[in-house]
């Protein structure tokens, strides 16, 4: 009981903490992203190995050299686990024989140009992963629509090691006599050629929804359960999923039931390209995303209906990307407009009547 | 590409020299609104801003010659009421104060000659010839006016005692743990 | 487990579920602080002016006797712990956050505990209103759960209002806390008796007792003691912080919300703590004013959790040393967990307000050093009056306190929520408090400079009519001896005609 004990500074209530941390949530997210990514490895082997590794040095890079620009010690900022899940979504995102150089190009434009040149975490105004997915893809896109059917690891069509290394290293010149279209894309090729919908037969799906298209897009259901995982969490609310793959599906059910020729059905909306993805570790992505459980249903409406929209009137196969950026800009105002309701107030905060 | 270049500088001109006319043709006269500082002021003419009272600091002000934060009678309240006067933004909560003072009389050597009571410009301190002064706490500003007038120097300049009810929480200090390099 | 609490929507949409580390020192039999050889009683430990003394260095007092009378409406008068002599008034370093210092009467016990002749009331129930409300303002009493605004203007106030429901708050949703608890398991008659005496002096024709649920034994206690008074009835509430606050509490039984510019009173009820009651039948049926009472000691550090009876005036480290102490405390705090206050060092005194002692270890406070804000709203929904914390504080960082104010900040409760659910560690209740305080500190100055200005103006314009008046008298002055001279002539030239 010595008295020269001293508090330095006062310290504020409360004295205890729920014990949840930046890192924990991070870390959270990641293990929910595992077995769909594991799932991703095995069908496509090495190259996809070696462009998610690629993807996720440079986006942590990128960030440890931002930091270190302005003075900052980086490894306590790396640790929160942000810049690695902002590589891993976007490595997800990509072609899965995508070259190197264009897993590294994303993961740096994806850490230094949308997240610190605004200011670091918490204060990007879009998506990271999402942001570097819609630069790659203006800026280099060939590389960035190369599909291919899943070749799983162990079968004889998959890539040895030395051959693995080459096509990283992007000599892909055997990719384009394997190469597949993703889904969306095949039929907005056709339906520009002019051949309607109900003529082509769409390709199929595998047992856990795999087909070609981007690394995260072959394992579907894995990434649904992960998503489901972090539902049950409580590292994410049902708000955004929920509303972003309604604002999908609806928009699709009633399209396709008015017209089936230029019209996909919902089921293959939800199934391929990126919603759900999107839906589950996209869109829900807390700094980009409104605070309040109505704004985040209304964001994930938005993101929804302008993904559908997109993909059946814009000059794009697939529209998560640009869907969840336009919203990521919208933000700002439903934060705006919608405030939860003080105690004691109305919704536009006026005092409540006594004699109500 | 040569069209495309040329279109666009010549876009680019023609609409900065319209918003450049729009800025000359349509500008706000921006009044500084000298007289609306002065009522901002405490109107003391206390000299502790160095200047020859408000009405000299406000022009200063007007001129942008002072800093807001002259006047220390009239601290952060009059600092933020300039700041929404003449629209410019300001971290008021980061400035910081220097310890108000008030004057106090010592009783054992004051004469009661009254030349301080004259040069108060706030009338805080009461006495009358032969009388003991005194400063009346809720009324003096600290301007220190009165302290050379004193002949026998029963006049100091005491800190106001920080009580518990007047006591401010200082702003989280998050430097060092953000991971700035000290 | 996960799955069901995520299916189960929240019976409460607000607020959040702290681990109440209640038990096991919530069942541990209450004991009593062996009184110690120097109290050290503050004059203010109440909202409003301090108490001014009534006794001086030297003399002798009894326990109960006034040491300290009320001074002004919203002042509570102060009364000796215990028989002894008045060493001193002095100074005491405060239990407030600043380690600034207080005036203080010290009283060496002389180990007697003599009461003054006190005057138990025969028929407390006889009593008209404004009577059971004086006698607890001549008490000394104050709203024991830590508001600490003196009873009996409450109490008049409500009168007034011409309330109809008394409304007993038993909730204690702070963690660690279990004094009033206990206080209802060992004194339930005791209470049920001083909120009738309440509902008395207040006209009130029902008593609403609120306990949150996870206090079985409390609540089974109250129970027994309510049976044969209808109009007192115990109300079981969720779990969930914060509860106890007195517009949660209100709107869990009176089922509509306090309008932000009204009091309870203006809806025609009264919030009180238990302890408070408790304390009214002390003073009212025994005449014993407010000079201990129950205080939950608690911590990791603490070697013997438990709840004590207290002299008002006793150090903390009286209390730590009778508890005991496992090594050096990382903080010390008095109060609650989320909305206590950290206390400087030992040596400050426990006051009327004090409900709990709490000596944490480092691994409790579960500091670590804030991170940037990632825009999570844990803090959004953990509000229990619909804020915006992550708004507010981010103006406030920016020194855009206005711009705080806009989102809510008068609103905000302080309670902690926030804070105890952020990711990122961020102090959002310090932004807020800081916040506060520095729109009082210029709300003040802005008075300050007002003040400033009308006596600058009240002075030229005396000086200007000081100036006036001289030149009035001397033209007066001159008009006469004018007029002197003149008759002086004409005298002259009358004498030579």
């Amino acid at each position: 009981m010595s008295t020269d004990w001293l508090a330095s500074t006062p310290i504020a209530s409360p004295h205890v903490h729920a014990g949840s941390s930046v890192s924990a949530v991070m870390i959270k997210v990641m293990l929910a992203l595992t077995p769909a990514t594991v799932h991703a490895f095995w069908l496509y082997g090495w190259p996809a190995i070696f462009l998610w590794f690629a993807t996720v040095f440079a986006a942590i890079a990128g960030e440890a050299f931002c930091l270190r620009m302005m003075r900052r010690r980086a490894l306590p900022v790396l640790k929160d686990g942000s810049a690695m899940l902002t590589g891993w979504l976007l490595a997800l995102s990509l072609p899965p024989w995508a070259p190197l150089w264009l897993g590294l190009v994303g993961g740096l434009f994806a850490t230094i140009v949308a997240k610190q040149v605004f200011g670091g975490i918490g204060q990007n105004l879009f998506n990271p992963a999402m942001a570097a997915r819609v630069a790659l893809l203006i800026s280099f896109p060939v590389p960035m629509t190369q599909w291919l059917d899943p070749l799983p690891m162990g079968s004889p069509v998959a890539p040895d090691l030395v051959r693995s290394i080459q096509i990283a290293l992007g000599s892909n010149n055997e990719l384009d006599a394997i190469a597949s279209a993703s889904l969306l894309g095949h039929a907005k090729t056709e339906l520009a050629r002019g051949i309607d919908l109900t003529q082509i037969r769409l390709p199929a799906f595998g047992p856990r929804g795999e087909h070609a298209g981007s690394l995260g897009e072959a394992s579907i259901g894995l990434l649904a359960a992960g998503g489901l995982a972090l539902l049950l969490m409580r590292v994410i609310s049902w708000h955004i999923p929920v509303a972003m793959l309604l604002g999908a599906i609806l928009p699709a059910a009633i399209g396709h039931a008015l017209d089936p020729s230029r019209h996909l059905p919902p089921i293959v909306h939800l199934l391929s390209g990126g919603l759900i993805l999107g839906a589950f570790f996209i869109a829900t992505d807390y700094v980009t995303s409104p605070s309040t459980r109505l704004g985040q249903f209304i964001f994930g409406l938005g993101c929804g209906v302008l993904t559908w929209l997109i993909r059946t009137y814009g000059g794009y196969p697939e529209g998560v990307a640009f869907a969840v950026l336009l919203m990521n800009a919208l933000t700002p105002a439903i934060d705006r407009w919608v405030r939860p309701r003080i105690y004691g107030r109305d919704r536009r905060g006026h005092p409540l009547e006594l004699g109500k | 590409m040569i069209v495309a270049i040329v279109s666009l500088t010549l876009l680019g001109l023609a609409l900065g020299f319209a918003l450049g006319f729009a800025a000359k043709r349509f500008a706000v006269a921006q009044d500084a609104g000298l007289a609306a500082i002065e009522a901002l002021m405490p109107g003391t003419n206390c000299g502790q801003c160095g200047y020859a009272g408000c009405a000299g600091a406000a022009a200063a002000i007007a001129r942008a010659e002072a800093p807001p934060t002259i006047c220390p009678p009239g601290g952060k309240a009059l600092v933020e009421a300039l700041a929404k006067r003449l629209g410019f933004s300001v971290d008021v909560a980061s400035l910081t104060e220097p310890d108000p003072k008030i004057a106090s009389v010592d009783e054992e050597i004051c004469i009661g000659c009254c030349r301080c009571l004259k040069v108060c410009p706030t009338d805080a301190i009461i006495g009358a010839p032969k009388q003991i002064h005194n400063v009346l706490r809720e009324a003096c500003t600290g301007c220190a006016q009165c302290l050379d007038r004193c002949p026998t120097e029963a006049i100091k300049m005491t800190p106001i005692p920080l009580t518990l009810q007047h006591w401010v929480w200082p702003k989280p200090v998050l430097n060092g743990t953000l991971g700035v390099m000290s | 487990m996960r799955a069901r609490a995520f299916f189960a929507r929240d019976k409460v949409p607000w607020g959040v579920h702290p681990h109440d580390h209640k038990r096991p020192a919530a069942d541990v039999a209450t004991r009593t602080l062996p009184l110690p050889e120097r109290l050290y009683v503050p004059l203010q430990q109440h909202i409003g002016a301090p108490a001014r003394p009534v006794v001086m260095a030297g003399k002798k007092v009894y326990k109960g006797q006034l040491i300290a009378e009320a001074q002004g409406p919203t002042s509570a008068a102060v009364h000796a712990p215990t028989s002894g002599r008045v060493h001193a008034i002095g100074e005491i370093t405060a239990p407030h956050p600043s380690g600034l210092a207080m005036t203080a009467i010290i009283i060496e016990s002389d180990g007697e505990d003599e009461w003054i002749d006190s005057s138990p009331c025969r028929d407390p129930f006889a009593l008209p209103p404004e009577e059971i409300a004086t006698r607890i303002a001549a008490a000394g009493i104050v709203g024991l759960g830590g508001a600490t605004f003196p009873a009996a203007l409450k109490l008049a106030s409500a009168h007034k209002a011409k309330i109809h429901t008394l409304i007993l708050n038993g909730c204690e949703c702070e963690p660690y806390l279990s004094c009033d608890d206990r206080l209802m398991r060992d004194a339930a008659d005791e209470i049920v008796a001083g909120i009738r005496l309440m509902m008395r002096a207040t006209g009130a024709q029902q008593a609403l007792i609120g306990i949150e649920e996870n206090k079985p034994e409390a609540i089974a206690a109250m129970r027994a003691a309510t049976h044969h008074s209808p109009a007192v009835e115990v109300r079981v509430v969720p779990a969930r912080y914060p509860m106890g606050s007195e517009k949660h509490l209100f709107s869990m039984l009176m089922g509509r919300e306090i309008p932000a510019d009204c009091r309870t009173t203006d809806l025609g009820a009264l919030v009180h703590n238990v302890g408070t009651a408790h304390a009214v039948y002390q003073a009212i049926c025994a005449g014993h004013p407010l000079v201990e009472r129950l205080l939950t000691v608690h911590g990791a550090a603490v070697a013997h959790p438990g709840n004590l009876w207290v002299p008002i005036g006793a150090l903390v480290s009286d209390v730590f040393a009778f508890a005991g102490l496992l090594g050096e405390p990382a903080r010390l705090v008095m109060g609650g967990p989320m909305m206590g206050v950290q206390l400087p060092h030992m040596q400050v005194p426990v006051i009327k307000g004090t409900s709990g002692l709490l000596a944490l270890s480092a691994e409790e406070i579960g500091s670590t050093s804030p991170s940037s804000c990632i825009r999570c709203a844990s803090c959004v929904r953990a509000c229990p009056v619909g804020l915006l914390p992550l708004e507010m504080a981010a103006r406030i960082k920016a020194g855009k306190l206005t711009a705080a104010v806009d989102f809510g900040l008068k609103d905000c409760l302080a309670c902690g929520c926030c804070t105890f659910v952020c990711p990122a560690h961020i102090p959002l209740v310090h932004y807020f408090l800081h916040a506060k305080n520095e729109l009082a500190a210029r709300a003040r100055t802005e008075l300050r400079l007002e003040a400033t200005k009308r006596l600058a103006a009240a002075r030229k314009e005396r000086l200007e009519r000081e100036a006036k008046e001289k030149a009035e008298a001397a033209a007066r002055r001159k008009a006469e001896r004018m007029a002197q001279k003149a008759a002086l002539h004409r005298s002259s030239e009358e004498a030579t005609v």
